[in-house]
């Protein structure tokens, strides 16, 4: 989101923004925005003033005065369109260049048919082999990859996409480096969760957000209120001998309804998803980005969010009885099948061939999360390797007693915040492997934001409650999960939703699924299966674990943006109603000349000043509904104080500077 | 000089020490707790609630609430007619004063069923004993209704989430048994003590020095200007309110009766923190109130004991202060401050002609009915406010970044809706009103004693007073016709339920609303920044939807007087 400021206008973003600035002139298109609306019915009133007086008309000032109130009101229309249009077009070339790389690719089917990438349809199976850009965004079913993804995250590291498990979707647009895969695709033509933010940002199905319904409320009732204010003004001031024309009736209304907000709302809305995308970070409402603002609870898996990759086996402690190399014999064994980066680190660490013992028809078993442990069997031999709890219960149902000086090594560990792994052979306990974790350089100060936020860091787990402790305390998160199975994240999320709380989470696999779509906000890593993304409500194409926090951060700063410019709109009409105020009724009053504080040269330049100001405000503050209000975790006390000051306070002075200058410079003219 | 200002301070400051217990006993009442009080009234109200068939702890959802309510002001306002209208044939009449036309009573009952007391009648000739009593009664029930709409709200925030909000009837009962009836008792008997009558006979006859018999009209006074403050009714005994020597003898009762009026609706605030166990929330709602009232107040008292530069022109010593319309007895300082107090509490009681104060002291009145939150009146200065703190809340929500809530409940579209619709009630009642008088000037204009800027000012207190069911008059309006009763009694209706139905309907939809704990990221409202966001608000919203109104009125007539 930095690097954005030099191309927030594009010469070609702007010449298709300034096009749709007179599009949606359109009233029907007009309607979705009662600000707006009632300002384009004032305008085309002062197109018919402005014809009345130029066939005759006297008692409405010069054709000039009422023909340039109605150019600056069109101007005003133009104005808050294309902050919404740029704001579209932004969002659509963000989105285009993401499109880029799924242009037409041939895909090469099972039956060796080849095919252009935009007739697949969901269901099909192709083959992408090393050198292959792949067609679509699929499934592997069937084989292993390294996959150069930088087209889509910018990461030039290839990574690893295999079929089952949870890391087996590729995305169109992407390259296999090496071997061969069958993918099945997932989505139709056009239906990709990129295709769905596009239509999202071109406003074909934008649907507003709760937040802003009740903010369009708001507005609306200003205006209503200011509606109220001008048709009664009509007797008022007729009771007291000022006449008023309709030129300065709708210079009042207009200055005096929240056009600033209402005409740069959409634009808001719209920026808010772009940003996101900018993060890549892809969005599937505009809904899901406000509600990533409230967010009070973030679970986030340990392993890459907190900690550095993965745990690393740093010591071998066998048992009083036994020999340390029977113990990392065992060890490696039993890590022979295990891919794990732990499994892989055992074997590092004992610094011997696994190969080089002797194994007759080895029969491996897998990790489960019921076992809670792996191992092999051979002969006679039954090694396994797990968790305390589990190797415990295999040694006890065998009557053999689990080893006092196992059980203090296992907590000195696990308060140490290692993860012990305790091997055994024939039921009996062979000793303990330490597993230690790196935790990630900076992510304290990153969960400190989020604390000062307000937001409750949850890490979730699957170390023993020990370890877990020690982490949580060294990262500096506020509670944990530990021993975590998929039930256990659901749960968690259910208990607290049931006390209000809205929770985020990330996740990747088919069985963090059911949590994604319990959670308010669900972010599914692109990486993960299309279960965890079709459950989620936004997909991180950079499968970053700490993106939530920039996530959260967006929807701050999309209801910040429009609280502020609502209440630096409103508070503008201070200064406007000492301009038009006394401009309405100088000429029959001329004792409220005192009313005149800002000593504008002229009933007539006043209310075009004013006017104008209002106008130009709008283009004025363009660059800030897009980029969005910078959010700053001070506490929301402070926050409030420092938004008032600049915006609520800044709101009330600058106009009077602002329509001050205006008449000087206007004043020349008339 | 000093004096009267120290007199100013009592009063405020007396009123303060008194509201702050009354307000924990008050929040003592509506939770049902144990009181002093109990052994008397508890046998009373049993009493009540057997005859009625109310069973008092049957709990009502904020519907229910409403519908008791509108039903019972309806009854009321029923018998009100009936009573006016035959007065003259019914017991109690010793002056033989005649019935009452069907739009004039239709104005009066209305306006006291709504705890306004327009009067565009005058209590010596135009009223009964038994229809001033039957006027009292309205007086304790529309204060008590008031009262009783704000206990829901209170009810709405000590709970998390429920729909068992209490029983409208025993809010009612209660409210005016067991806190009004007690307090109005003491002022009562200190106005009795004071010289004010209380007696069922007729005018007294009196002899005067020059020999002319002067007939001097008496009546049970001293009870009801009781509870016309006490209640923030604001309706006088005899025409002149208490700038009449019988309803405010001197400068002692002139203070019983300020801190009478001042005393409910500060209560409340007290009484809604404690009740909701958030006693630095009453803090930051007395804090808002009070800054503005104060901002209000001082400079009226400063500009009524400066004077009238008119009058300095002419040479005539102004030294008293601007004393046009005043009672000598009560001085410049404490008319200006008494001139607030009625019109920011919905009291409306006067003790000098607002008329007569300067063009700027008058747009101040005006403002402090247009806002008509600052302490307010009796249970629906609370309500207003609430009003504005629901639109606080969501614009400085949305400025931190968070959707808004307040009090852990989330502020949505429906809520929002119901908010604008009832702060934008206020200015159209207002200004519609006034619009419609002065494009019809048979109706209007031509009912002025005043013609030009303070004429229009006129009208526009006029409306401005019934919409935010005050009741004091500008004056100077030939009031008693039809055009002026029919069209203030609309206004009074609309002013005074969809004001109470709106907030009670928000609290409701809140209270069913899921409770959200606080977090770090929660906006505190109980803060001073909070407070300063509320007062934006409000500031903006009366000084943006009446700022051209006031223009043409005091704010012409005072750049006129320069």
């Amino acid at each position: 989101m930095k690097s954005d400021n030099k191309s927030l206008f594009q010469k070609d973003l702007l010449n298709e923004a300034f096009k749709h600035s007179f599009v949606k002139l359109n009233p029907k298109l007009m309607f979705r925005n009662p600000v707006m609306f009632t300002v384009e019915i004032g305008t085309a009133v002062m197109f018919v003033v402005s014809l009345w007086t130029l066939f005759g008309a006297t008692n409405q000032g010069s054709f000039g005065y009422n023909f340039s109130v109605f150019l600056i009101l069109l101007l005003t229309l133009l104005f808050a369109n294309f902050a919404e249009a740029i704001a579209e077009a932004r969002g659509k070339a963000q989105a285009d260049s993401l499109r880029k790389t799924r242009e037409e690719t041939p895909a090469r089917l099972e039956n060796g048919q080849i095919i252009s990438s935009s007739q697949l349809k969901k269901g099909d199976v192709f083959i992408c082999e090393a050198g292959d850009a792949i067609a679509t965004d699929g499934e592997i079913i069937e084989g292993l990859a390294t996959i150069d993804e930088s087209a889509i995250t910018g990461e030039s590291a290839p990574v690893i996409r295999e079929s089952g498990g949870d890391k087996s979707s590729v995305t169109g647009g992407t390259k296999v480096l090496s071997d061969k895969i069958k993918v099945k695709v997932t989505t139709e033509p056009g239906e990709s969760f990129l295709d769905k933010m596009i239509a999202l940002v071109e406003g074909a199905s934008r649907q507003k957000t709760p937040n802003e319904i009740a903010l369009t409320i708001l507005l609306a009732g200003f205006t209503l209120v200011f509606i109220i204010v001008t048709v009664t003004l009509k007797p008022f001031a007729d009771y007291a001998n000022a006449p008023i024309t309709i030129a300065s009736f709708i210079a009042l209304f207009v200055c005096l309804i929240p056009t600033t907000i209402g005409g740069l709302l959409s634009a808001i809305g719209i920026a808010g998803m772009d940003r996101a995308l900018r993060a890549n970070v892809i969005t599937k409402s505009g809904k899901a980005v406000e509600t990533a603002g409230d967010i009070d609870v973030l679970l986030l898996d340990k392993t890459g969010t907190i900690t550095i990759g993965n745990r690393k086996a740093t010591h071998f402690y066998p048992a009083n009885t036994i020999d340390e190399k029977q113990l990392i014999r065992a060890a490696v064994l039993s890590s022979m099948s295990d891919d794990t980066p732990e499994g892989k680190s055992i074997i590092e660490l004992a610094g011997v061939n696994p190969l080089s013992f002797q194994v007759d028809e080895p029969h491996f078993i897998q990790f489960s999360a019921e076992t809670r442990s792996s191992g092999i069997d051979f002969k006679n031999t039954r090694i396994r390797k797990g968790s305390t709890d589990a190797i415990r219960n295999i040694v006890e149902k065998a009557d053999n007693v689990f080893p006092k000086e196992i059980e203090e090594k296992v907590k000195e560990i696990s308060s140490n915040g290692g993860t012990p792994l305790v091997v055994s052979e024939n039921e009996k306990a062979l000793g303990v492997i330490e597993l230690q974790d790196i935790i990630k350089p900076g992510i304290q100060e990153r969960f400190e934001r989020l604390r000062k936020m307000g937001i409750k860091t949850v890490m979730v787990t699957g170390d023993n409650p020990l370890t877990a402790k020690f982490i949580a305390e060294k990262a500096g998160v506020d509670d944990f999960i530990a021993e975590a199975k998929p039930e256990d994240k659901m749960n968690y999320i259910k208990k607290e939703q049931a006390e209000g709380r809205l929770v985020a989470m990330m996740g990747d696999g088919t069985n963090d699924a059911p949590a994604l779509a319990q959670a308010d906000v669900g972010v599914a890593m692109n990486s993960g299966t299309q279960a965890a993304k079709e459950a989620g409500n936004m997909v991180d194409l950079d499968n970053d674990p700490t993106k939530l926090i920039e996530v959260v951060e967006i929807g701050k700063q999309l209801l910040m943006t429009r609280g502020t410019l609502t209440t630096f709109s409103i508070a503008n009409d201070v200064a406007k109603y000492f301009a038009i105020i006394p401009a309405l009724f100088i000429t029959a009053i001329p004792a409220l000349q005192s009313l005149n504080i800002m000593n504008l040269s002229s009933p007539q330049s006043a209310i075009l000043s004013a006017v104008i100001f209002n106008a130009i405000i709008i283009p004025f503050l363009i660059p800030l509904a897009l980029k969005g209000v910078a959010y700053k975790p001070i506490g929301a006390s402070a926050l409030l104080r420092r938004s008032l000051f600049i915006y609520g306070l800044g709101g009330v002075i600058v106009p009077f500077i602002g329509i001050k200058l205006i008449d000087i410079v206007v004043s020349l003219f008339i | 000089m000093n004096t009267e200002i120290l007199g100013i301070i009592a009063m405020f400051v007396a009123a303060l020490v008194l509201a702050l217990p009354l307000g924990i006993y008050i929040a003592k009442v509506y939770g049902g707790e144990k009181t002093l009080l109990d052994p008397v009234f508890n046998p009373i109200e049993k009493i009540f609630y057997k005859i009625s068939g109310i069973n008092p702890s049957k709990e009502m959802n904020w519907k229910e609430h409403m519908v008791a309510m509108l039903t019972i002001n309806l009854v009321w306002f029923l018998l009100g007619m009936a009573i006016l209208m035959t007065q003259q044939w019914l017991p109690l009449n010793p002056d033989k004063n005649p019935n009452m036309s069907p739009d004039l009573a239709f104005n009066t009952t209305i306006s006291f069923v709504v705890n306004c007391n327009l009067q565009h009648y005058s209590g010596e000739t135009g009223m009964s004993y038994l229809g001033q009593m039957w006027l009292m009664f309205l007086q304790f029930v529309s204060a008590g209704t008031g009262l009783a709409a704000a206990a829901i709200l209170f009810k709405v925030f000590r709970e998390k989430t429920t729909d068992k909000l209490g029983n409208f009837y025993e809010f009612l009962i209660k409210s005016c048994t067991r806190i009004l009836l007690p307090v109005s008792f003491i002022v009562a008997l200190l106005l009795v003590f004071s010289g004010t009558p209380m007696t069922f006979e007729g005018k007294d006859q009196i002899t005067s020095l020059q020999g002319d018999t002067v007939n001097v009209s008496t009546g049970p006074a001293a009870a009801f200007i009781a509870i016309k403050h006490v209640g923030t009714n604001g309706g006088g005994f005899f025409g002149v309110n208490s700038a009449h020597p019988f309803e405010n003898p001197n400068y002692f009762t002139n203070m019983v009766e300020m801190v009478a009026q001042l005393i409910i609706p500060l209560a409340m605030i007290f009484a809604f923190g404690y009740f909701i166990r958030r006693k630095k929330f009453s803090w930051m709602i007395f804090g808002v109130m009070t800054v503005g009232f104060l901002l209000l107040t001082i400079p009226n008292i400063n500009m009524e004991m400066n004077g009238n530069p008119a009058i300095s022109a002419m040479g005539i010593d102004n030294s008293l202060g601007a004393t046009e319309g005043k009672e000598i007895r009560f001085g410049a300082a404490a008319t200006g401050f008494w001139s607030i107090v009625t019109t920011v509490i919905s009291t409306g009681s006067v003790n000098a002609m607002h008329d007569s104060t300067m063009p700027l002291s008058g747009m101040n009145e005006l403002l402090a009915m247009m806002v008509n939150a600052f302490y307010g009146g009796c249970g629906v200065g609370l309500l207003n406010f609430f009003i504005f703190i629901i639109l606080a809340v969501f614009i400085s929500g949305l400025m931190v970044g968070r959707t808004p809530e307040f009090m852990g409940k989330k502020i949505e579209a429906r809520e929002m809706k119901i908010a604008m619709i009832i702060a934008l009630l206020h200015p159209f009642l207002i200004l519609v009103g006034t619009a419609l008088a002065t494009a019809f000037p048979e109706h209007g204009a031509s009912t002025l004693n005043n013609p030009g800027f303070h004429g229009f000012s006129e009208i526009l207190y006029e409306y401005t007073s019934s919409a935010a069911n005050n009741g004091s008059g500008f004056e100077g309006l030939g009031d008693n016709n039809l055009w002026w009763n029919i069209t203030t009694g609309f206004v009074l209706i609309l002013g005074r339920f969809l004001p109470i139905i709106g907030p009670i309907a928000i609290a409701g939809f809140l209270a069913n609303k899921k409770y959200i704990p606080e977090g770090n990221g929660t906006l505190k409202t109980d803060t001073a920044t909070f407070g300063l966001m509320v007062f934006a608000v409000i500031a903006i919203i009366a000084a943006l939807s009446f700022f051209p109104a006031l223009t043409l009125g005091p704010i012409a007539e005072y750049f006129s007087m320069k």
